[in-house]
């Protein structure tokens, strides 16, 4: 599944997608960036609430297919841009990281 | 590739919104040299946390990279307060960032095992009071 495809089944909102047609293999959930750097595969959704500007080099660096906010956390203007110049996928919902991840793994597991 | 390249950077102690930058251009880097992804994430994710390690506990160093079709060399040298106890250190979980550097989701205290895993070397030298220079290597085949 792509992370298009996935954002319109789970009602996700889009803050950056200009990858939108990346294939997604796995998930991995998790706010300590030196954990998902070291646990997280390329090309998996990462599921976070944390939004600072230093998540975008840790999705970058570990290849996620998208960062996936969960519980409303948005990302600032500065932030969506640099998304947006990176390649990143970064997407959010209202949604918890557990319902969000119960859902993504019925879907790409 | 036949020749080395290598390429040098100046680690910003103050700033946090740029941390990483240098990882980030050695990926791009690596990239356009055609390297496979999953060594370019090994070398990156390497030298981003160790870049993470002198902004936080060391104000700042310098980064030098040196590529050669057979292995790739980072170093990172700091001016910082040096590492006491180095097998401390190395314990995962083991961590004395502030909290405000934890509220950015660093201090998990993965930064040294991280490196460790990612690469195939890895060498501290390290003097209280002195400073701190790491140096790691991955074999590219
Ligand atoms: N360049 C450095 N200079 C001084 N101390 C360091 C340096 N790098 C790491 N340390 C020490 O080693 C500890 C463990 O590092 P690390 O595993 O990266 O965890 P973290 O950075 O999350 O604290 C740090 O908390 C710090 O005390
Ligand atoms: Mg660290």
């Amino acid at each position: 599944m792509t992370v298009s495809e996935l954002a319109l089944k789970m009602n996700l909102t889009p803050l950056s997608l200009p990858d939108g047609d990346r294939e997604i293999n796995g998930c991995y959930a998790g706010d300590l960036l030196s954990w998902v750097m070291g646990r997280a595969r390329a090309d998996n959704l990462w599921f976070t609430i944390m939004n600072n500007i230093n998540v975008l080099a840790v999705a970058s660096l570990a290849d996620v297919a998208a960062v996936i906010l969960a519980e409303g956390v948005m990302l600032g203007d500065k932030e969506i841009e640099a998304a947006k110049a990176k390649g990143i996928n970064v997407l959010t919902s209202e949604k918890s990281t557990f319902t969000l991840c119960y859902e993504a793994g019925k879907l790409v597991l | 590739m036949d020749e080395a390249l290598n390429f040098h950077y100046d680690v910003d102690g103050e700033n946090f919104t740029s941390a990483g930058n240098a990882s980030v251009q050695v990926k791009r880097k690596l990239r356009q040299l055609g390297f496979p992804p999953e060594l370019i994430k090994r070398v990156s994710i390497a030298m981003y946390e160790g870049e993470i390690n002198m902004v936080i506990h060391a104000n700042g160093g310098k980064a030098d990279v040196l590529v050669t079709p057979e292995v790739i060399t980072i170093v990172l040298a700091d001016e910082g307060p040096g590492i006491a106890d180095v097998a401390l250190a190395m314990r995962e979980g083991y961590s004395t960032a502030p909290d405000n550097v934890r509220s950015l989701g660093f201090g998990a205290g993965m930064g040294l095992p991280n490196m460790k895993r990612y690469t195939d070397s890895m060498d501290i030298q390290t003097k209280v009071g002195v400073g701190t220079t790491i140096t790691m290597t991955v074999r590219v085949s």
